[in-house]
């Protein structure tokens, strides 16, 4: 990059605020997906819209490369800088502009910390509804980017379900705004879900505005084994049937459950097939009702053993295991991939047996969990990406698992998002008209091809 | 790199390819949470390792000034889901920079003057006697403000005094009881034998009230935890050594510290230092099985008198310091002590165990930080309305005296034992009362 280039952006910013070290370089070489790394040119450190746009404008005219990033927890490479240049750190930006309790809305810019948020409306008994496993680090700007998920998927859905508007600064500095305060809005092409989960490839989110939902005054945590996974899959499809909605609907396979009892022996029998996790939360009264019929519809599907939780630490201790699932998974072996293969609910048990064939045929280790109530699944391939013999069987056992999800009619990402990682399989998603869909609007949008380049829709140029 | 730096850094190889940089250490890193930027924080310190490892960088200034910001307060390490021990691994990236590059110049002069223990025990009794020429004494706190600048210490800053009379020099080396239960050696470490006497008075005071025997072995030195975080393992290892064998002429049947990290010296480091010696690491091991933190051998061992306690007014929170709640895990202990204390209304603050900036040293080469990360325990106390901080370090006692003066404050910082001493005070003050209601009743 030229050295104008580096004193206009220290120009725009402070010169504080734009790191060049080879040192820091290597430090946004990465994000949390393994495999994947290379060191950017400059990490610039905005602090308003204004300062992003003046950014945005001078890459866009020297034709650099710029990476907007949040705290880098992708797990789709959606945040390395693989053709250098410009990381645009986002973290600078962590104000909660307003929290609008007429209207339940937050405001927020992109570097506030979701957990944070949720800290900050829970005063007024009120939450934001996704929660990723890394909902205390994740900045609000990267899982709107990626339209990030999380446990309570099934009821409350993912975050573009939350989010109502948003500022953005477009690849030659333009800034535009969708959406608003407003429930009912149907002028227009609908620009916020169409920003909402472009992984940085169409404009730099600035400022988001999102709806909030009531805090559930109650909720009630089970647990369920199950010898045979198809009685647990049966269930799953049965508790739905039954119309009730839980918040959460988790499932481990045995090779998950094993792993746990062996890191955080929490008691779980190591020899059933499946364990079923469920919370359902609302008014009292709905929550007592909703958990017994839960419970009836559990033991008409043979589960072995249920527990219900009885108080809040009961309620942790079930939920102690499957936090544990990851942790215990990934202290297996150096490496690991949690994918996010998504299958419609009623395919989660063929989706199982699928990845636990596959790893076997492939002599990889891949412990599967997730949530089971809305298909989406993570499969996790623990393995040491310096055996490149073992790389090459594991990226076999990917390459299968995607193509298995889409042949189940499902989807290659139920939260991660594509980034990089899974760009391969988009066009057997997606089709060659839907991929070029997606460029055309990438290159309206984008025509230098300066955000985010290579990721999500490919090269476009 | 050198082939020693190679051969450092290429042992730490499966620990540091453990980490997969998930960062969830960005949600507990104290430095982080100021800077927001990747090398401040544990993931970003790990990839560096790794870059150098892989022959991507070298060991420049740059990664020693990386390296360096960090407050050792072992967060990263508690929270980690892979169990990657970041805070020894980022200790173990300084021991490669000491290595290729040598010590900070100021520590260097620092641990030279450490390294000799008569010679730093004069220069600490000297500068007791002449302290007061250079810095001057705020009323109604331990604390003093340097009279003209130093090197190496931020002009604003408040530090405590340095005794006249250090505690070993104020007390005979065994200080005895009529019918010994117990017999403790102390190691007082070098805060409570130089700076807070006051603390180890307590100490000897509450042990007493508990018919426990206390020796103060003359020639115990430094616990070795500066110079361990530092990354100079050599010189850590001579302090350890040291300690051992004059603690060991001394066969206690426990050795009794009151503070976070001189215990967790002798219980962890210790043992860990000689992890290639299997003669000194069992002689370690021997002794860091007789290592208590004196709240908790209070509680656990000694089960602490409590008939004769008298009342202390006062609303007390608690800071834990790092190297307390997640170097040796001793939080329930200390207010457990608390609690007892009839009159003393607790309150617990949000995070107690969030580190207040210290550091130790860190404090001393990144003072504005250090102060900015203590802003947010300072507020943290304010919002219990306590009036009396407790807490097991003598750091932190200074560093949190030093945000609450500087911020116009009146919240005391005290150790707990010392609460505990005056609660057995207070009991004695009410004995003739008691004696005469007691009378009075019959």
């Amino acid at each position: 990059m030229q050295s104008g280039l580096i004193d206009s952006l220290k120009g725009i910013v402070g010169a504080e605020h734009v790191l060049t070290s080879q040192e820091d370089l290597l430090c946004y070489s990465y994000d949390a997906t393994p495999g994947f790394s290379h060191m950017p040119e400059a990490v610039v450190m905005p602090g308003t819209a204004d300062e992003v746009a003046k950014v945005l404008a001078a890459a866009n005219e020297a034709k650099i490369p710029v990476y907007p990033r949040g705290s880098g927890t992708n797990l789709s490479a959606g945040t390395v800088p693989l053709k250098g240049g410009i990381v645009l750190l986002m973290t600078r930006m962590n104000k909660i502009v307003e929290i609008d309790t007429a209207n339940l809305i937050a405001v927020a810019e992109p570097g506030v910390v979701v957990g944070d948020l949720n800290k900050a409306v829970e005063e007024f008994g009120l939450i934001y509804p996704p929660d990723p496993g890394t909902v205390a680090t994740a900045t609000l700007g990267g899982t709107v980017s990626e339209n990030a998920g999380g446990l309570r998927g099934l009821k409350y859905g993912v975050s573009k379900h939350y989010v109502m508007g948003l500022e953005v600064v477009l690849a030659d500095g333009r800034i535009l705004n969708t959406g608003g305060k407003t429930v009912k809005d149907v002028a227009g092409y609908d620009l916020t879900k169409l920003f909402t989960g472009s992984e940085g490839t169409l404009g730099v989110i600035t400022k988001i505005t999102v709806k909030l939902m009531p805090a559930p005054e109650a909720r009630r945590s089970m647990l369920a084994t199950f010898a045979k996974l198809d009685d647990a899959g049966q269930a799953i499809a049965a508790i739905i049937a039954a119309k009730i909605i839980p918040a959460t609907l988790e499932i481990m396979d045995n090779a998950t459950v094993r792993t746990v009892e062996d890191y955080a022996k929490v008691g779980l029998p190591t020899d059933v097939e499946a364990v079923l996790l469920i919370e359902v939360d609302g008014i009292a009264e709905v929550v007592e009702k909703d958990s017994a019929k839960v419970v009836e519809v559990l033991k008409a599907n043979n589960a072995a053993e249920i527990r219900v939780a009885q108080d809040a630490a009961e309620r942790d201790k079930i939920w102690a295991a499957r936090r544990a699932a990851l942790p215990a998974l990934a202290k297996l072996r150096p490496t690991t991939f949690v994918e996010d293969a998504t299958v419609p609910r009623s395919k989660v048990p063929d989706m199982i047996r699928a990845v636990n064939e596959i790893a076997a045929r492939h002599a990889v280790t891949i412990g599967t969990f997730g949530h089971a109530g809305d298909g989406n699944l993570h499969p996790t391939i623990v393995c040491d990406i310096r055996d490149d013999a073992e790389m090459d069987r594991v990226y076999k056992a990917m390459d299968e698992i995607f193509a298995v999800s889409l042949q189940l009619g499902g989807t290659l990402s139920g939260e991660h998002g594509i980034g990089v990682g899974k760009l391969r399989y988009m066009e057997s998603q997606f089709g060659p008209a839907g991929m070029a869909a997606m460029r055309a609007i990438k290159k309206a949008l984008d025509p230098n091809c300066i955000l985010n380049p290579g990721k999500l829709v490919g090269e476009c140029l | 790199m050198s082939d020693d730096n190679k051969k450092l850094l290429a042992e730490l190889e499966d620990a540091l390819a453990n980490c997969m940089k998930c960062g969830n250490c960005m949600e507990v890193c104290p430095i982080y949470k100021e800077f927001k930027t990747e090398s401040t924080v544990a993931r970003g310190k790990i990839a560096l390792m790794e870059a150098v490892l892989s022959g991507q960088s070298e060991i420049t200034a740059g990664f020693d000034q990386r390296m360096a910001m960090c407050v050792s307060c072992k967060a990263c390490t508690a929270k980690c889901p892979c169990g990657v021990k970041a805070d020894e691994l980022i200790i173990k990236g300084r021991e490669a920079i000491v290595k290729t590059r040598g010590l900070h110049p100021i520590k260097k002069a620092a641990f030279a003057l450490l390294k000799a223990r008569p010679l730093f025990d004069f220069g600490l009794r000297m500068a007791g006697v002449f302290g007061p020429l250079a810095f001057k004494k705020l009323p109604g706190r331990l604390a003093t403000v340097a009279r003209f600048p130093m090197p190496g210490l931020d002009r604003k800053r408040i530090m405590a005094p340095i005794a006249s009379t250090p505690l070993r020099s104020q007390v005979p080396e065994v200080v005895k009881v009529d019918n010994p239960k117990l017999r403790v050696a102390f190691f007082t470490g070098c805060t409570i034998n130089y700076i807070y006497t006051d603390v180890g008075q307590a100490v000897l005071n509450v042990l007493k009230e508990n018919d426990v025997e206390v020796t103060l072995p003359a020639l115990q030195h430094c616990c070795a935890v500066p110079v361990h975080i530092s990354g100079d393992i050599e010189l850590a290892k001579v302090f350890a050594k040291h300690n051992i064998e004059t603690f060991e002429r001394y066969n206690p049947d426990y050795i009794v510290a009151a503070c976070g990290s001189c215990t967790m010296a002798w219980k962890k480091d210790y043992p860990e230092m000689f992890a290639d010696d299997p003669e000194m690491k069992a002689r370690a091991e021997k002794l860091a099985a007789r290592t208590y933190e004196i709240s908790q051998f209070l509680v656990d061992v000694v089960k602490f008198r409590r008939d004769n306690l008298g009342e202390v007014k006062a609303k007390v929170t608690m800071h834990d310091p790092c190297h307390m709640a997640r170097g040796i895990a001793v939080t329930a202990q200390p207010r457990e002590v608390l609690k007892a204390i009839p009159g003393l209304e607790f309150v617990e603050m949000k995070e107690p165990a969030r580190c207040c900036g210290a550091g130790g040293s860190f404090s001393l080469a990144h003072y504005d930080v250090a102060r900015t990360i203590n802003d947010r325990k300072l507020a943290d106390i304010a919002s219990t309305g306590a009036d009396t901080v407790a807490t097991g370090c003598g750091m932190c006692r200074m560093h949190i005296t030093d945000g609450l003066v500087q911020s116009g404050r009146n919240e005391q910082v005290f150790h707990t034992v010392q609460l505990l001493d005056r609660a057995y005070k207070a009991g004695k003050k009410d004995e003739p009362k008691k004696a005469k209601d007691e009378f009075h009743f019959h």
